[in-house]
């Protein structure tokens, strides 16, 4: 088959770096084609360039679609010519509806009116494609973000998609949604449509991919053909380096019960009859890393949010006990100060003070830590906010750097730096390496053994789950608000955990 | 583990916003200075520039607060005519004794702030809204409270507050210079106050060299505090030559430090500016959001009420009319001086600077005589060129 595109010789400078550099891609029609590497190897920057994001002349090089060369002067260019690229972070407007989303900017009227009729007679027929099962009129805000993707890719069919580019669509997704939405690719493989895919997802990739493209630091390293591709490989290409283990090797020391949840009940917050958690209980012992298992929904979020100070939900019940004594959790103050710290599944939202320094994000929930008095040492806490960055491999040039410019990864390390200093007994951590490169991924690995080396307990909420077999000593598996299995490392498998999960939805279904 | 030493230049750009501002405002005094054949800096209008405008510089350092904290405070300038209006009842109707009336002036304050930001903090209404509210009511207020008419004069003590100096206590100096009128204790001030800042200035950088962090080229370090110190001798220099230190300058002056003490030194200064920056981290990172926000709105309240006795004390009667359209002189004060409109951005210094551009030029356009359509629609202008080169200068870092 011909390359449906082909890009070459690209490379793109922006003041000071060379963002890519003289980066090869071609893509056969027809063919889901993976494009891996780090987070800054250039991934993104490369997908502009072809979206049209960065226009013509503003990099160097040449790109064929279908034959004819493509010189873009922007989004609606590439779009026409039917390269669509579907961002991670979902571009919907969430008050709208499914069909206002699919044809924003792009409205089927008659005579300057919206036709809302055939509006909705084709967006019923695009939902059918993408096997999405719901109104078109629903709003965007009632979908979950799994069915959020889909409205996203059908809105890319809505515009006669040639090329599909989809970057990390399965980042925020449940092992089921993501199986699905793959699925949903292979399909329109068979129909023609040819995709990119980014992913940091290794075992996604070689189960659709046809080929790699490997970008390491702005340059294409290498490139595979279907046969050839192995998670192991992929990975010494990306890293540039040998990985013989993703996750870095610890030998359990398990102390006695630190943390204990008893009857734990939490309504939620804007229903206040509805049940969200119901009798949740469960141990964290020195030197353990706890881990909770569940499909999307399951509670688990919700669960810890509610032990942290009462931060999600309502009309809280329940025991909780902090090294054998009752702990007051009923504010984030007295959580924090009865042991407990909550490192967020969505940093950027609800972890990090974006436009403020890693100094000022380090020292925010300690700052009693550095001041006297409520008056801040400005010396003191420089040398905390230095201390943290080297123990924990923050790779910035200062730490008067503001965190929103910092990768995903290191962004990571400032919430943990945050809430280590708040010197916590047990870290409930929250999808901590969502959207991390692989890289990275094995560093805070490496800080949370360091952990609980330290004696600490750890909490760690997972949709992963090779990271759960891993790294924790004990699984819980959570089921509509409920701990309905809990398996040793030994005893734990993915298989074990899709039983449990399983069974509880069964007996669920029996009883209604 | 020395931080590497940035040129002088380098050093200038990166913090280009601190001091593009203090620039603008040096070159808007020296261009006014000029156009206005010297009348700006002379000893008389320097002092009236002083006391013109001390009420919108006090009010800026709690709106900076609060709009640091994400907010707004519309209400401001009904607060300065009803705290004004306020007072004057109670002394010139009642005969209350002065000190009395300040106090509970204050207090009045106080409370319509804790008012405001109760529903702001704890019922999340938006600050808009509430103080949108609040201007109306207070406004309405103010009417009723003086039926309609100017209530005055007040009695000298209080005048005091506002048109008062500091006396002369050291008549020796006066004769050194040779000249008829000459406040020695308002030039000792002075230089005092120029001593202590650069004896500051040298303890601190001398600490952080000490831990490593002087990162500051030394260059620019004795060029800028040489600068400040050399200012203020020369501006104290100046006003000794009229009447010398006007009371309200000095209650100004005081305020300004122990505000940016609070922005930059304390934890809640620091938590407030969190708060802006994200409010839901700032929550999660067990930072009590909701009181932080109400105590801002409180003192934007204290804030308000001292501007409207100093504003009454300066006409010596009370109006109904009395600050009517102030708070948008005051929010735009902090916006000039580089605050952000979403929350978490924002300097006390650049307030200041911000409400002195503005009265530097009302100053300087009402001297040469410019109509005040003239004048609205250039410091109109003024505000959106200021606020975009600073979007302009942040996309261009990003």
């Amino acid at each position: 088959m011909a390359p449906i595109l082909q890009m070459r010789g690209i490379t793109k400078t922006f003041p000071g770096v060379r963002a890519l550099d003289n980066v090869t891609l071609s893509v056969e029609a027809g063919e889901i084609h993976a494009l891996v590497g780090e987070n800054g190897a250039g991934k993104s920057t490369l997908m502009k360039v072809l979206s049209g994001v960065y226009p013509h002349g503003s990099y160097e090089g040449e790109m064929l679609f279908e034959g004819q060369p493509l010189r873009l002067s922007g989004i609606h260019d590439s779009e026409a010519r039917g390269i669509i690229i579907i961002h991670q972070e979902l571009a919907l407007v969430p008050l709208l509806s499914i069909a206002e989303n699919i044809f924003l900017g792009n409205e089927i009227t008659r005579h300057g009116v919206i036709d809302w009729n055939e509006t909705f007679r084709r967006t019923e027929g695009l939902l059918a494609k993408v096997g999405l099962d719901e109104s078109p009129q629903a709003r965007i805000d009632t979908l979950g973000v799994g069915k959020q993707q889909l409205v996203e890719i059908a809105k890319a069919l809505s515009k006669r998609v040639k090329l599909l580019i989809l970057d990390e669509p399965t980042a925020a997704l449940q092992e089921t949604d993501s199986r699905k939405l793959l699925d949903l690719l292979l399909e329109f493989k068979a129909q023609g449509i040819t995709s990119i895919l980014i992913s940091h997802k290794l075992n996604e990739i070689s189960r659709v991919a046809d080929r790699i493209t490997v970008l390491r630091d702005g340059a294409t390293v290498a490139g595979m053909d279907r046969h050839e591709i192995s998670e192991a490989r992929i990975i010494r290409d990306m890293v540039g380096r040998d990985m013989a283990h993703r996750f870095p090797e610890r030998t359990p020391q398990i102390g006695e019960v630190l943390f204990e949840v008893e009857n734990w009940c939490v309504h939620h917050p804007a229903h206040a009859e509805r049940r969200v958690i119901d009798g949740a209980g469960l141990t964290v012992r020195r030197g353990e890393v706890v881990g909770i298992a569940g499909l999307m929904g399951a509670g688990r979020t919700e669960f810890a949010m509610s032990l942290f100070g009462r931060s999600w939900g309502q009309r809280i019940s329940g025991e909780a006990r902090m090294a054998g004594r009752p702990a007051d959790l009923s504010t984030i103050p007295a959580a924090i100060r009865s042991g407990l710290a909550y490192v967020t599944e969505d940093r950027k939202a609800l972890g990090l003070v974006l436009e403020e320094t890693i100094l000022r994000n380090t020292t925010l929930v300690n700052l009693a830590g550095v001041s006297r008095r409520g008056v801040i040492d400005a010396n003191r806490e420089r040398r905390v906010a230095e201390d943290y960055r080297r123990a924990l491999g923050t790779r910035t040039p200062s730490v008067f750097q503001k965190v929103v410019n910092l990768s995903g990864g290191n962004q990571q390390k400032v919430v943990l730096s945050k809430w280590l200093f708040a010197d916590p007994q047990v870290l409930i951590l929250d999808e901590p390496t969502r959207g991390i490169d692989v890289g990275a991924k094995y560093e805070i690995y490496a800080i949370v053994n360091q952990l609980v080396e330290q004696g600490r307990g750890v909490i760690l909420i997972s949709s992963e789950m090779p990271e759960l077999l891993a790294m924790c000593d004990r699984i819980y598996v959570m089921n509509k608000g409920s701990f309905v299995g809990e398996l040793d490392r030994a005893e734990a498998s993915q298989e074990r955990i899709m039983a449990a999960i399983l069974a509880a939805e069964t007996q669920n279904a029996g009883s209604v | 583990m020395a931080a590497p030493r940035a040129s002088v230049g380098a050093y200038l750009k990166n913090n280009m916003r601190q001091y593009g501002m203090l620039l603008a405002l040096v070159a808007i005094m020296v261009f006014f200075q000029i156009v206005t054949n010297g009348t700006l800096m002379r000893p008389v209008n320097l002092t009236n520039l002083f006391l013109q405008n001390s009420y919108i510089v006090i009010m800026a350092l709690g709106m900076l607060l609060v709009i640091v904290a994400g907010h707004i405070d519309l209400s401001v300038g009904s607060v300065v005519g009803f705290v004004g209006a306020l007072a004057a009842v109670m002394i010139v109707n009642w005969h209350l004794p002065v000190a009395l009336v300040i106090v509970a002036s204050l207090a009045t304050g106080v409370l319509i702030g804790m008012a405001q930001g109760y529903w702001v903090a704890y019922w999340r209404i938006p600050s808009f809204i509430v103080t949108l509210a609040g201007m109306l009511v207070f406004r309405g207020a103010t009417l009723w409270l003086l039926d309609g008419q100017s209530v005055g004069p007040f009695p000298q003590v209080f005048q005091l507050i506002s048109t008062g100096f500091i006396p002369d206590v050291l008549p020796d100096v006066a004769p050194l210079f040779g000249m008829a009128r000459f406040n020695g204790t308002a030039f000792v001030i002075g230089l005092l106050v120029a001593g202590g800042i650069l004896a500051l200035a040298t303890r601190a950088r001398a600490r952080a060299a000490a831990h490593g962090m002087a990162d500051e080229p030394f260059a620019f370090f004795v060029g800028k505090n040489g600068l400040i110190a050399l200012a203020i001798a020369y501006i104290s220099f100046l006003l000794a030559t009229y009447r010398g230190l006007p009371n309200v300058l000095i209650t100004m002056a005081v305020l300004i430090l122990a505000y940016m003490f609070v922005t930059n030194s304390t934890t809640a200064g620091r938590r407030i500016y969190a708060i802006g920056g994200n409010e839901k981290a700032a929550k999660l990172s067990g930072i009590k959001t909701e009181r932080l926000v109400f105590l801002s709105f409180a003192n934007m309240g204290l804030l308000a009420a001292l501007a409207g006795l100093i504003f009454a004390a300066r006409l010596n009667t009370a109006t109904p009319k009395a600050g009517v359209s102030f708070e948008l002189d005051v929010i735009a004060a902090v916006f000039i001086g580089g605050a952000s409109m979403s929350g978490g951005v924002g300097t006390i210094v650049g307030a200041v600077i911000g409400a002195f551009i503005m009265g530097v030029m009302n100053n300087g356009m009402s001297i040469l005589g410019i109509g005040i359509d003239y004048q609205q629609v250039i410091k109109g202008l003024v505000l959106l060129v200021a606020v975009i080169f600073d979007v302009y200068n942040k996309s261009r870092s990003a």
